[in-house]
């Protein structure tokens, strides 16, 4: 049964986030609810996916990037010194824009992450496998050719794969950058469906491009305009009647 | 395919809030004919006093129905549905309100004996109950037949409506006395003859729903 507490899974303290001498995000303060799916939305460079990979700190990947505030996870600051982020990316996982299965069949894509954390027996590595296709709908479409090379799948089962091999690691919270922006509509509205269901046992982010995306999955919607947030609110609030006239600008598509 | 499990639910949501609305409706139309016939004056308050929830009902409704349209853009047969449900609620509200002046009315005369035994009026209020609950019924269940049943018994509650009209201002003339009452029993009765109008137009947009066309 999905939770409905309010109990916010990670917060975004007076963030501010520096591509050298750039800076991308300015003083954003925002909750992440548990169990409950939010929505980045905003025009291209306005900061939204900066803010999704800074709280699994995929960031840091990136050379001369730099944050001052807090992100914490379950009241944990995710940047403190000796923080592990190996950990931190198997509790909070990533899908991508493009669907990204590993060249080697579907049954190994998602037996990958679990491998990693040591886990060796087939028995159990099966159940995981199943369980994590069946989580991401897709268990009925590959079931019979888990062998397979996962690159035969179509772009939207690709991409379900993804969604599955994130949760083979079992996470808590899921970040989703524009996960369907590749794919076709059909695709794009079984995965709107599979985050609906998602949203039980996770906490979900969602960056899109696509607002009306936003309006229809989420439940909390963040506007975001040159690093900022502009507006912050229940979606129902934001889609029937922002209070921010820049919101309203840009989700009647009158932005220039 | 994909089953739009957001949306779907919402929608169900709504068809529930529809069928409480219907509830309200039908017990303020079944209160209001036993205060008609038995003259009881706290059922009539019972009733305009009701008349609060169901509009409230009419907004809670229509704030779904916009909110469905802002966040999941429903197309074809969903945006048709979703259409007809802001239409229905309207007719909806207005037999509520249409009770409760009927209510008002009845006050008005609950303290004289009735200038003849009524026994058209509270029949025609049934079968406007009747109509009503058939009306919404084909609506939720998206019944056709029944849609087109109701769109018939329209002409029993217009003949019912001349019938009583003309009795009644034979009375009036008979009997310059019964003016003030036979009036108030003549607006109650245009009163059922306009519920009934709207559980035909309910009907009407259970069609509209299902065909596409009026």
């Amino acid at each position: 049964m999905s939770k409905t507490n309010k109990r916010p899974k990670i917060q975004i303290k007076n963030l501010d986030f520096y591509y050298s001498d750039f800076k991308a995000l300015k003083n954003v303060n925002l909750d992440i609810l548990e169990n409950k799916v939010t929505a980045f939305i905003g025009p291209s460079g306005c900061g939204k996916s900066t803010l999704l990979r800074t709280m699994n700190r995929i960031n840091d990947l990136i050379e001369g990037t730099r944050i001052e505030g807090k992100v914490l996870l379950d009241d944990e600051d995710i940047y403190q010194d000796n923080y592990n982020v190996t950990t931190l990316r198997t509790r909070v996982g990533m899908v991508f824009q493009k669907p990204n299965p590993f060249p080697m069949s579907i049954y190994e894509n998602i037996a990958y992450g679990p491998k990693l954390n040591g886990i060796k027996h087939k028995s159990q590595l099966d159940e995981i496998v199943e369980q994590s296709l069946r989580s991401a709908a897709l268990w009925g479409e590959v079931k019979d050719i888990l062998q397979s090379n996962a690159l035969s799948l179509s772009g939207g089962q690709q991409q379900r794969l993804c969604i599955s091999r994130a949760l083979a690691v079992s996470p808590e919270v899921l970040l989703m950058d524009e996960p369907t922006s590749a794919l076709d509509p059909i695709s794009t509205l079984k995965i709107e469906d599979l985050i609906a269901e998602l949203k039980k046992d996770y906490t979900i982010a969602i960056v899109t491009h696509n607002m009306q995306q936003g309006a229809r999955v989420s439940d909390k919607t963040a506007f975001f305009l040159l690093g900022e947030v502009i507006e912050f609110d229940d979606t129902d609030t934001i889609f029937s009647n922002p209070s921010n006239p820049k919101t309203e600008e840009y989700i009647t598509g009158k932005y220039s | 395919m994909p089953k739009r499990i957001l949306m779907t639910a919402q929608l169900d949501v709504i068809h529930k809030s529809l069928a409480k609305m219907t509830a309200l409706i039908s017990k303020s139309l079944n209160n209001m004919i036993i205060a008609l016939k038995e003259q009881d004056l706290l059922l009539a308050d019972e009733v305009i006093e009701g008349d609060e929830q169901i509009d409230a009902m009419e907004l809670k409704i229509e704030k779904d129905c916009i909110l469905i349209l802002a966040r999941h853009q429903p197309i074809a047969s969903d945006l048709r549905d979703v259409t007809s449900v802001f239409r229905v609620i309207s007719d909806l509200e207005r037999i509520g309100d249409q009770c409760a002046d009927i209510c008002e009315y009845i006050k008005l005369i609950s303290q004289e004996e009735y200038v003849k035994p009524l026994v058209d009026i509270p029949q025609m209020a049934i079968e406007c109950e009747k109509m009503i609950n058939m009306a919404i019924r084909s609506f939720i269940s998206k019944d056709l037949e029944l849609a087109k049943e109701v769109l018939m018994m329209d002409n029993t509650i217009d003949d019912y409506f001349e019938n009583i009209r003309e009795e009644l201002i034979e009375i009036m003339s008979k009997k310059p006395e019964t003016v003030r009452q036979c009036t108030y029993l003549i607006l109650i009765v245009k009163y059922l003859e306009k519920i009934a109008d709207h559980a035909t137009n309910i009907s009407g947009w259970l069609i509209y729903n299902i065909t596409g066309t009026h």
